[in-house]
């Protein structure tokens, strides 16, 4: 039976193929050594990536499963290696990522002795993974492997770290490679066991609405609902906005689309929620950036929340009826239930609301963000993957850059992590190599992770990176300008390279926008550009502020729509 | 009010607390597996809920424990914690069994301090309590009392006339009547 001898290293690495993984980001490293020697000696066709820094390797992995629905694997070493994933697992996590995080570790008779890079990286993780895993018998490798994955990407996705010893992954293994799951507490095929009596109750409250609104998240995309959605909001005649993370699974550009709610959402998404006299949560988390002041949410309104997580029921807002299963199910359920309601009064409104208060810029004042993503998007028929950083360019790529299809949107929302961006879009290009990927990333979030540039010039990755250069940590200045009378402190770049150049220096090419006549000539050149890597410096004005905008922890009725004569309060409701 | 507890003094007075918020008591059953009581205890702590007794010990299954926990904080936060524990991939199960019909009981191991003249009387006390006398010293008596956790308090608080010096207690453990399972 047992063809040829193998160690633990080669055994996980064929078990991750055989789970479906084929893509591995990370770096090397003494405890993980094994497992680099398995990649080489295991026969496996799974591809690995060399990042230029654990963070990188984990947002990458992050920005690959944004884009294709599939899991992708991080690999490792231990102790400063492993401690370098932290932030990338954390904005994982926060955001209901797949991934599994392979840590390389001490030998298993030195945990706790304090031995060469031996970190409690199982125990450090702890919050921020969705389960974790310190393999203690090469046996057990096969069931961890399938378990992780099965993990990873069922029910609500998550991260999953698995931390491998070295003496394990360099001893011999036996066992076969396919094992039993043995996961007692853990039932997610449950989601999909839904009581029929809940979704006609739901589609009586949908019937009785006057104004009726949609809110899709995350948890829509993560259940392909898109065109149960899509057949509920047309049959029923409801409008739909989204949140960050659901921005694509209702196509942004549909005459029912209100898009992105919340902080910087669009002023009719948030004139909508405040005025409907009913608001269906459809997979997402009722985040404090989408509901503001939590008792003055949707006060008026019959609250429905449809998600695959229990513990998210009643988390922010106790909603009036309540589904706990998968977005696709319940919908395609309710859907059976639904006729056309009398809404066009309602939709008259919102259409008022969408000419009166519309996303807009001036052109004239010097080269804005909003400006070169509204070209992009433009160009690219709204049909490019943009993987953004945080900051003030994000905002307004989410207002700008429409989301027509799912999967096309990658931000980091819950963490809001810079340095996320680039290394994101990379993943995501390596995942969807026929599609054109932007990273739009701010001057100071791509100096975090730039060194990722080596890893894109290597793969020689067609994918544009957009640096929207203000020379500032611009998000937190515009919060000093407003909150604490402009009093800007800790936020001016200057000492900025000179990001052409530096692209150049790594081997990319490198385009530089200064005026917006510019913006289109020089667009069009990096999107014909596909020879590798091309970084669009926009040196854009510097002070610029995002708006509409809801004061963090104010109540959505508070939105303003410019920059306030008076000082304002500052924000103590959430950060 | 508060435990005054000073090492340093034996014997020492012991004031059962007036607690700002209800006792819950929670019985979690979850895979025998290490880092499973860390990964419960970081859902209570990042809360602010204090575990104020924690019973853990192999349940009748193999492979699974019982975690009996009994904790105070905020109402309101309660259901996101049974909620959280339960979706912990190792937790099989968490009921909250504050206000359901269980039967409770508790340990507790006292020792005080009390020479010839008074240990009639502290014998005599802890015989009305149902008390087992398992040490007995010329200045030291130490007994053991079960049932339920106000009992104990009841003892407990008798006891202190005497002066005592150490008080261990297990932390309640529960288990529904009838049929239904905990
Ligand atoms: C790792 C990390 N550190 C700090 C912050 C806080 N923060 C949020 S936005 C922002 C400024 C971002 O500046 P930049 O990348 O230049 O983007 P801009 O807002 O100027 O478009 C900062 C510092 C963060 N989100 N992430
Ligand atoms: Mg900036």
């Amino acid at each position: 039976m047992n063809a040829e001898p193998r160690d633990g290293a080669q055994t996980l690495l064929k078990c991750l193929e055989a789970g479906g993984i084929e893509v591995m980001f990370g770096y090397s490293g003494g405890a993980a050594l094994p497992i680099f020697d398995a990649l080489e000696t295991a026969g496996t066709k799974i591809k690995f990536v060399l990042a230029r820094h654990e963070q990188g390797a984990t947002h990458m992995a992050d920005g690959y499963a944004r884009a294709t629905g599939k899991p992708a694997c991080v690999l490792v070493t231990s102790g400063p290696g492993a401690g370098n994933t932290i932030t990338g697992i954390m904005t994982a996590h926060m955001d209901s990522v797949p991934m599994v995080i392979i840590s390389g570790q001490q030998v298993t008779w030195m945990l706790g002795k304090d031995a060469f890079q031996e970190a409690d990286i199982f125990g450090i993780t702890m919050p921020i993974v969705k389960h974790s895993y310190l393999v203690k018998d090469a046996a057990d490798i096969p069931r961890v492997t399938k378990e992780a994955i099965y993990l990873a990407t069922s029910g609500r996705p998550g991260p999953v770290l698995i931390d491998m010893p070295k003496n394990i992954s360099q001893g011999p293994c036996d066992a076969p490679l396919d094992a039993e799951i043995d996961l007692p507490g853990y039932n997610p095929e449950k989601a999909y066991e839904i009581d029929s009596k809940d979704v006609e109750a739901v589609a009586a409250a949908l019937a009785k609405s006057e104004r009726p609104l949609i809110l899709a998240g995350h948890g829509a995309m993560l259940a392909h609902a898109g065109p149960e959605l899509k057949e509920l909001a047309e049959t029923a005649r409801i409008p739909v906005c989204n949140t960050l993370l659901g921005k694509g699974i209702f196509d942004e550009t549909h005459e029912l689309a209100l898009g992105m709610l919340g902080m910087h959402g669009t002023a009719y998404a948030n004139k909508a929620v405040c005025e409907a006299d009913l608001i269906f949560n459809i997979g997402s988390r009722f985040d404090d950036r989408i509901i503001g002041q939590p008792d003055k949410f949707g006060k008026n309104a019959t609250i429905i929340h449809v998600d695959i997580d229990p513990s998210e029921m009643g988390k922010m807002i106790q909603p009036d009826l309540k589904i706990v299963g998968d977005a696709k199910v319940v919908l395609a359920e309710l859907n059976k239930h639904i006729k056309a309601l009398p809404t066009e009064s309602w939709l008259a409104t919102l259409d008022g609301y969408k000419k009166r208060f519309p996303l807009s810029y001036k052109i004239q004042g010097g080269l804005k963000m909003q400006h070169v993503l509204d070209v992009w998007d433009r160009l690219t028929e709204s049909n490019s993957i943009v993987a953004t950083d945080v900051g003030q360019h994000q905002m307004w790529s989410a207002q700008f850059n429409k989301s027509k299809a799912p999967w096309n949107w990658i931000s980091s929302g819950g963490a809001g992590t810079m340095g996320f961006g680039f290394p994101a879009a990379i993943g995501a290009q390596l995942g969807r190599p026929d599609d054109v990927v932007i990273a739009v990333v701010g001057d100071g979030g791509f100096q975090m992770t730039l060194c990722e540039l080596a890893t894109a010039v290597l793969q020689k990755l067609p994918l544009k990176i957009l640096v929207l250069n203000n020379h500032f940590l611009g998000m937190v200045r515009q919060w000093q300008e407003l909150f604490f009378d402009n009093r800007t402190s800790g936020v001016d770049l200057e000492g900025n390279p000179d990001f052409v150049k530096l692209a150049e220096a790594y081997g990319a090419k490198g385009f530089q926008i200064k005026r917006p006549a510019d913006i289109e000539k020089v667009l069009t050149r990096a999107l014909e550009y596909t020879d590798g890597p091309c970084l669009i410096n926009c040196e854009v004005v510097k002070e610029d502020n995002v708006f509409p905008m809801i004061p963090a922890g104010a109540a959505l009725e508070d939105m303003i729509t410019e920059k306030p004569k008076h000082r304002m309060e500052k924000p103590t409701g959430s950060t | 009010m508060k435990n005054t507890i000073e090492t340093s003094d034996r014997p020492v007075t012991i004031t059962i607390p007036e607690p700002e918020y209800p006792l819950h008591t929670l019985s979690v059953l979850v895979n025998n597996k290490p880092g499973v009581l860390a990964r419960i205890a970081q859902v209570f702590s990042r809360r602010g809920y204090n575990i104020e007794s924690l019973v853990v010990s192999p349940a009748a299954e193999m492979d699974f424990s019982r975690m009996t926990i009994g904790a105070r904080g905020e109402e309101s936060g309660l259901d996101q914690i049974k909620a959280q524990c339960n979706k912990l991939i190792d937790v099989i199960s968490c009921y909250d069994h504050t206000d359901d019909a269980v039967v409770s009981k508790e340990l507790a191991l006292v020792k005080i301090s009390v020479g010839a003249s008074s240990r009639g009387e502290a014998l005599q006390i802890a015989e009305h309590f149902g008390c087992k006398t398992l040490d007995l010293a010329p200045e030291s008596l130490v007994f053991m009392v079960t049932g339920d956790s106000g009992k104990l308090d009841a003892m407990v608080g008798m006891m202190q006339k005497f002066g005592i010096v150490e008080l261990v207690r297990t932390g309640k453990v529960v288990m529904t009547r009838g049929n239904g399972l905990t």
